[in-house]
């Protein structure tokens, strides 16, 4: 993660290349925003965000961070949705091993650096690994108070109680806290975050997390750490505790009954399939030896041995 | 009760660039009381209402109020993080427009629910309860508790805001215009209601409004305004039945009588 020092980033005669892709200055710019981000939990540090050579939206914010700390010793898994062949991963993926030429992986514990969307990956992570959030929204807020001004004096002076307005109105229409992708979290009893858009079923798995967790939000130029083996918990009300859901089902493939599954649709005649979104985990516990009720299935093992890009 | 004043204003005055909107303005409010604050269109009301609010820092004077903790203080020798905590739980403001005060896309129960929850209940039952009742209070239908201010009427919307205000009993009320832009009828059960309610919480209040019909109904005291300055101060019937400046002179002979 810090070898980059010894190394200038240049490689011989190719002037154009520069290792991680961004150039020296930006990733000390960054590393210092992170630094400050690690210091005070959940708190949102401005950063110069970089043109990247992708669109916005797509996690230019979480690229510029791994390129901030990657380092050529290591090994680097990015998820999308928790699986590693969705687009938006294979692309990032192809783009790290072209401008820094580290090994990837898509095996959870062998990655160093995890860049994520929309997941945290179902085994615990370790604490020398890190793991990188693709941020749309940063500010939690901002669905409530749209002044930016003010939304940095709410955070200043801890003045949250607005968050629970939108809780408010979920319980009163729908009988329950209906969200249920970022769900807004309390750092370490100070900061409110947004964790970006992962399932509120992954929020219990921050807390507490060995792993440094790093948010990075291009678009909207925002820094922001929960170091490990922080609290962090989120906001409910003392009658209406916070939950996760859970599926009647378990996963068709591996039989997990305590993942996050997603409904795949099989054909026209209503026939479904709930299936780990964690693509590494589920073939792990296929590998061990689980199956699922589907595990035969015809079409399954067509999409079983769908090579992934 | 405390016997000395709640609110002290001495030599107030605001100037935006060379113009004067409000100068030397000083009075005191003692709890329980109201004061209105009457004058024609741009003699400096809502600037001084503002002042007093917390909302707009005096370009000179001073704006005292007996906190709970440290007496009479100056308002704006708070930092502003306690000034912003006094203004949401001592101190309530009901605006002319009830649409500037809430929020159109969150339902009747969340907008007086949303006073209690920045305040720091955490209690979803407690927030419903205290949001019917106040419903109830301002006697609007509690069967709409989660409909959107959207869909209801202006005078409803008003009552809304009153309640929103006043559902954490605040010590002292701000209003500007609460009957502005309401129809005759609609008005008078507002007004109605808003005595009942200062009467029964024994509520400070400082009104301001153009309409003297407002003032006679609430008002303990008043305080007449011209070209920014306070022409006329007294009993409300003293000053409306006898009135000694010109201006107020003027200001009620003017008043149209049906």
């Amino acid at each position: 993660m810090n070898d980059t020092v010894e190394s200038s980033g240049k490689r011989p005669g190719d002037p154009a290349y520069n290792f991680g892709y961004l150039d020296e200055q930006t990733k000390r710019m960054i590393r210092r925003g992170l630094l400050k981000a690690v210091a005070i939990p959940g708190y949102q540090v401005p950063f110069g965000s970089r043109e990247m050579p992708l669109p916005c939206g797509w996690g230019t914010g979480g690229i510029q961070v791994t390129a901030a700390i990657i380092g050529p010793q290591d090994r680097l898994k990015v998820i999308d949705q928790g699986a590693d062949d969705t687009t938006n991963a294979v692309s990032i993926r192809r783009f790290f091993a072209r401008v820094t030429e580290v090994e990837t992986t898509e095996e959870t514990s062998a990655a160093t650096i995890i860049q994520t969307r929309h997941r945290i990956p179902e085994a615990d992570l370790r604490d020398d690994q890190v793991i990188v959030y693709q941020v749309p929204v940063p500010e939690p807020l901002r669905q409530l108070e749209p002044r930016e001004a003010e939304c940095r004096k709410i955070h200043a002076w801890s003045e949250y109680g607005i968050m629970h307005v939108g809780l408010y109105e979920d319980v009163a229409r729908w009988g329950e806290i209906a969200r249920t992708y970022d769900y807004p979290v309390m750092v370490n009893t100070r900061y409110l975050a947004a964790p970006s858009p992962i399932p509120k079923f992954d929020n219990p798995k921050m807390t507490g997390m060995a792993a440094l967790q790093l948010f990075g939000a291009g678009r909207e130029k925002r820094l922001y750490a929960i170091p490990p083996y922080t609290e962090v918990t989120s906001l409910d009300f003392e009658d209406h505790p916070f939950t996760v859901q859970r599926w009647g089902e378990s996963c068709g493939l591996c039989g997990a009954g305590d993942s996050f599954l997603d409904e795949v649709i099989l054909d026209d005649q209503g026939e479904r399939l709930f299936v780990c979104s964690d693509s590494d985990h589920c073939r792990k516990r296929r590998e061990e030896g689980h199956r699922g009720a589907l595990a035969g299935h015809e079409e399954i093992r067509a999409l079983e041995q769908a090579d992934p890009a | 009760m405390t016997e000395g004043p709640l609110l002290r204003v001495d030599g107030l005055g605001h100037r935006f660039g060379r113009v004067v909107a409000c100068d030397d303005i000083a009075f005191e409010l003692f709890p329980g009381e109201v004061l209105g604050v009457v004058g024609e269109s741009g003699s400096g009301k809502t600037t001084l209402l503002n002042c007093l609010a917390g909302r707009l820092q005096p370009t000179t004077g001073q704006v005292l109020y007996d906190m709970r903790a440290t007496g009479l203080s100056d308002v704006y020798g708070l930092s502003e993080p306690e000034r912003r905590l006094l203004m949401r739980t001592d101190w309530g403001f009901v605006t002319q427009n009830p649409r500037d005060a809430l929020r159109m896309d969150i339902s009747a129960g969340g907008n007086v629910g949303e006073r209690l929850m920045v305040n720091g209940a955490r209690n979803y039952g407690a927030i419903r309860n205290g949001a019917t009742d106040w419903l109830e209070r301002v006697e609007l239908d509690t069967s709409r508790i989660d409909d959107r201010p959207a869909t209801f009427s202006g005078g409803m919307q008003q009552r809304l805001q009153i309640a929103k205000t006043l559902v954490v009993q605040p010590r002292l009320v701000f209003m500007d215009e609460p009957t502005g832009g309401l129809d005759v009828s609609v008005q008078a059960r507002l007004l109605d209601l808003l005595r009942g309610l200062v009467g029964d919480l024994g509520l400070s209040a400082i009104i301001v409004t153009h309409d003297l019909a407002v003032v006679r109904l609430l008002a303990d005291r008043l305080m007449v305004m011209r070209h920014g300055q306070a022409v006329e101060q007294g009993l409300t019937d003293q000053v409306l039945d006898d009135p000694h400046h010109a201006y107020t002179q003027l200001l009620v002979s003017s008043v149209l009588q049906p």
